[in-house]
């Protein structure tokens, strides 16, 4: 994406974009704004490459010969397909994007609690992925992105150490923004603005810098011991030194587990603010959502070995572990319910951000019910380790995740660029999307029941999984137009698109306040909240005809 | 292609119909649940959609709605957590006379050896109706031995044993697949399943058999000189092991194991880790000596040459039997302690 994000007009008032030009005051900028812009420009980069990555997998099971490309190739590509969608897009999605643009303006604050933190973080997270491209332009990884030991750290020849460094350094990024939004949230909200007048968006991120905090720095120590393992042969992991394997999974799965919840959160708080808006209503128990973010945020660290049920672990242990995974489900469950239950009486608008939010409901219920199937202990010995879970987790993270951030981006780029999208290109990107991610993962579901273990590239022994893995490639086609289309139109509207106003969607919230673009400081004068959250019972419909307004 | 295009997997093993039943129930639950959820948005989406002039109405909340949404899921989520943990303690809990086949993994191949000494690579022949106990390791990386018409699945992990066990209820050629991606060649880790009828498979067992595994144990036991230490009286050096197979062993260190196949493999391969209570630490380690397919060997010849059958030992041990005294291992008087 271009560094030009608006085409400056003599009249126009002075805003975050405008304030100064130049490549400098981007890069050492500590406005949060722009830092989520930035942000936003190398998650794109980063999301580009590796739905290219993605492409090439469904290509290569079109047939079930291994004839595209060979196996080690193969390997690499779903290994540095998942580093990078985890780690460099999912990961810094939401939180690093819409909450850093976001979560100030939402509590009426002037900037996050630590600007330069938040500019050095960016830097780590660039760092981070400099060092993954070049450890994937030198020949890339082969451990799969979850890196089992002893795999990785005595049998690859692949550099897993480079990107290992870069998960560990992007890591930071992750740990310091989590940091920045729990001081913010804690320290800077506006007078008036209590815990129980906060919008469920904060709530949501606030439970998710929590798991930031307290996770990330667990795959870091797990990245340098398997680096100390495979450098030095220390014996942590390796059976023949007295080490165990087993190790490697419960410390990996302790952050990769809740790692889960890093990406869906985030989603999860912009659907209930985009269906509040749309719906034009209070959200439906406001106390049982704030609080379910934060239950998935403690429960969500104590259900990881639901991941190793046939790993060679006690069967007593995941007997606990099962029954604790249902102990997660229910919050996750609760929130879906109180979603639909705020439809209920009210005023519905069918704008492009709703309807993303309509298709995340629908694939993350998908989602989420398809994991009970993966908790419960007998299913899960049959469909573990098949496309089975691929589907699920692609059910949260792209069918959840990515919808809530493709939701969150329609919604809030009035704000953010100054300017409108054309809706209806918004609305059909947003149908294309969840017809194409139906057809490329639902066959998933099928394919993971009969059998087909994931990470084969060549099923030549099995010719009768080609006809739905040729569903799945037709689908990733789809799905692939789907997500270019919102990126061409968001580039054409920053030149061609009509002038927002500060609040097209007639939205509660405080960063509908202000105007948009915003300026540098947010607001002209700090707010005082005298009104609780979503009181759209103050608020009229969203202005369906856009007036160009005059500046 | 389309002429071969199933939608559900073949059920070729008492534990298939177990697992489908489970399987079935919660498509149907978790289906109604799913189509409750969609008819509800649907509907109020249509219902409710904006109409000029009439307004949202605001709704707080409800507890007693909350606390109904909470109970009911959490009743049926129960349901199915006691149902799968039923299901799997069946999978994971081997019978006690099943017919014991060694498994050794490697990059990219599956070894096989059944205890009648019978050998194949990737490819494994059972008959219908017995018992089929796998005892597996690996050579190098993680491994999965995966049998989807037997809805079976279990890491073959290095440096220890896991088991799996079926009991296959259809003659027929199954795959088996690795299910743990393991480098390069992962995909190209799979193989056959053969089930027999009993007579086919006695036939097949008949052909070119190199005799039982536990005779090539023996075989090795001598050629390593093991039997110099471990002698089939009281006077050696190290403990008798006539019998040891299945029993509780007190250690050095004052715990009590169960002498069970990982126990066997451990001494064998890290014998300074549980000694035997009353012995000096003066076996060598033979990490890197033997194959693993040779301690597969003498672990099958450790059992073969104690009486009680395999499983009847842990058995005494969890109803509290008392410890076997290392008294019983050991020669009177001879060690120096």
């Amino acid at each position: 994406m271009s560094m030009e994000i608006a085409i400056p007009k003599p009249v126009e008032r002075e805003n975050y974009l405008n304030k100064e030009y130049g490549v400098w005051s981007w890069l050492l900028t500590t406005d949060h704004k722009r830092i989520a812009l930035l942000y936003l420009i190398s998650i794109t980069f980063f999301f580009f490459i590796g739905g290219f990555f993605a492409l090439l997998i469904r290509l290569e099971l079109l047939t079930p010969a291994g004839d595209l490309v060979q196996a080690d190739t193969y390997n690499k590509l779903f290994t540095q397909h998942g580093m990078v969608m985890i780690f460099f897009f999912l990961i810094p999605s939401i939180p690093a994007v819409l909450g850093n643009f976001l979560v100030p303006m939402m509590i009426g604050a002037k900037d996050l609690a630590f600007p330069r933190i938040n500019l050095l973080s960016w830097y780590l997270y660039i760092i981070g992925g400099v060092m993954m491209l070049h450890c994937m332009l030198i020949g890339g990884v082969d451990t799969g992105w979850t890196f089992y030991a002893p795999f990785s750290t005595n049998f690859t020849n692949s550099n897993f150490i480079e990107a290992g460094l870069a998960i560990f350094v992007a890591g930071f990024s992750s740990i310091l923004t989590g940091l920045n939004f729990v001081v913010t949230i804690h320290r800077m909200r506006a007078p008036g603005l209590t815990w129980s007048r906060l919008p469920l968006f904060i709530w949501a991120h606030y439970a998710t810098s929590i798991i930031q905090l307290l996770g990330t720095p667990v795959i870091a120590v797990t990245i340098v011991l398997v680096a100390a393992e495979r450098g030095l042969h220390l014996g942590i992991f390796d059976p023949k030194l007295g080490g165990d394997p087993l190790l490697f999974q419960h410390l990996f799965w302790f952050y990769s587990h809740p790692a889960v919840y890093i990406m869906i959160l985030p989603a999860m708080g912009v659907v209930t603010e985009i269906i509040a808006c749309f719906s034009r209503k209070r959200i439906f128990g406001y106390s049982f959502v704030a609080f379910s973010s934060i239950a998935i945020a403690v429960f969500g660290f104590l259900v990881w070995a639901h991941h190793m049920f046939v790993a060679g672990m006690s069967v007593y242990a995941a007997l606990v572990f099962s029954f604790l995974s249902y102990a997660v489900a229910l919050p996750s469950a609760i929130k879906v319910f109180n979603w639909t239950a705020t439809l209920y009486k009210g005023s519905i608008h069918y704008d492009a951000p709703m309807l993303y939010a309509f298709g995340f409901l629908g694939l993350f219920t998908i989602g989420g019910l398809t994991g009970l199937f993966l908790a419960a202990l007998g299913i899960d010995v049959h469909v573990t380790d098949t496309y089975f879970v691929v589907a699920h987790f692609h059910y949260i993270m792209v069918g959840g995740a990515v919808m809530g951030y493709l939701g969150g981006m329609h919604f809030w780029w009035p704000k953010i660029s100054g300017r409108l999208y054309p809706e209806g290109w918004a609305r059909l990107a947003a149908l294309i999307v969840f017809i194409g991610f139906n057809l490329t993962f639902f066959p998933q579901f099928l394919l993971g029941y009969l059998g087909m273990p994931r990470r084969y590239y060549d099923y030549s022994h099995m010719p009768e999984f080609q006809v739905l893995n040729v569903l799945s490639t037709a689908g990733a086609t789809v799905l692939g137009v789907g997500y270019l289309l919102p990126m061409v139109y968001f580039l054409w509207s920053m030149r061609y698109g009509k002038p927002a106003s500060d609040n097209p969607w007639n939205a509660a919230g405080l960063e509908w306040k202000t105007a948009s673009p915003p300026p540098t400081f947010n607001f002209d004068e700090e707010p005082i909240v005298t009104w609780e959250a979503y009181n759209y019972e103050e608020l009229d419909a969203p202005h369906k005809q856009e007036v160009p307004v005059a500046r | 292609m389309l002429n071969n295009f199933p939608l559900w997997p073949q059920q070729a093993s008492t534990l298939a119909g177990r697992v489908d039943a489970l399987y079935i129930f919660l498509l149907i639950v978790c289906g109604m649940m799913t189509l409750l959820v969609f008819a509800f948005v649907v509907f109020f989406a249509a219902r409710f959609r904006h109409r000029p002039g009439v307004r949202a109405e605001q709704i707080e909340g409800s507890t007693a709605l909350e606390i109904t949404w909470s109970a009911i899921p959490f009743v049926i989520f129960m349901v199915i957590f006691a149902w799968g943990a039923v299901v799997y303690f069946k999978e994971r809990t081997p019978p006690a006379d099943a017919t014991e086949v060694y498994v050794v993994a490697k990059q990219w191949m599956w070894k096989l050896e059944h205890a009648e000494g019978q050998r194949e690579i990737n490819e494994l022949h059972v008959p219908v109706g017995r018992d089929v106990k796998l005892i597996m390791t690996s050579q190098d990386v993680i491994h999965s031995f995966y049998i989807p018409a037997f809805r079976i699945k279990q890491d073959v992990l290095p440096g220890r044993y896991t088991v799996e066990w079926f009991r296959a209820t259809k003659p027929g050629v199954y795959h088996l697949f690795c299910a743990e991606y393991c480098g390069t060649q992962h995909s190209g880790m799979v193989g056959d399943i053969v089930v027999q009828e009993p007579a086919q498979y006695e036939a097949w067992m008949n052909g070119g058999s190199t005799g039982p595994l536990s005779a090539s144990g023996e075989k090795i036991f001598a050629e390593l000189g093991c039997a110099t230490c471990h002698r089939n009286d009281t006077q050696g050096r190290g403990p008798n092991l006539q019998g040891v197979f299945g029993k509780p062993v007190q250690l050095e260190d004052g715990r009590t194991v169960n002498a069970d196949e990982n126990y066997l493999r451990e001494c064998i391969l890290d014998p300074g880790a549980k000694r035997v209570k009353g012995f000096q630490p003066i076996m060598p380690t033979f990490q890197g000596l033997v194959s693993e397919e040779q301690v597969n060997a003498l672990v099958a010849y450790i059992k073969s040459i104690s009486p009680a059958k395999p499983g009847e030992g842990a058995k005494t041990s969890a109803k509290g039997a008392a410890p076997l005294a290392p008294q019983e291992f050991r020669p009177n008087g001879s060690q120096v302690q």
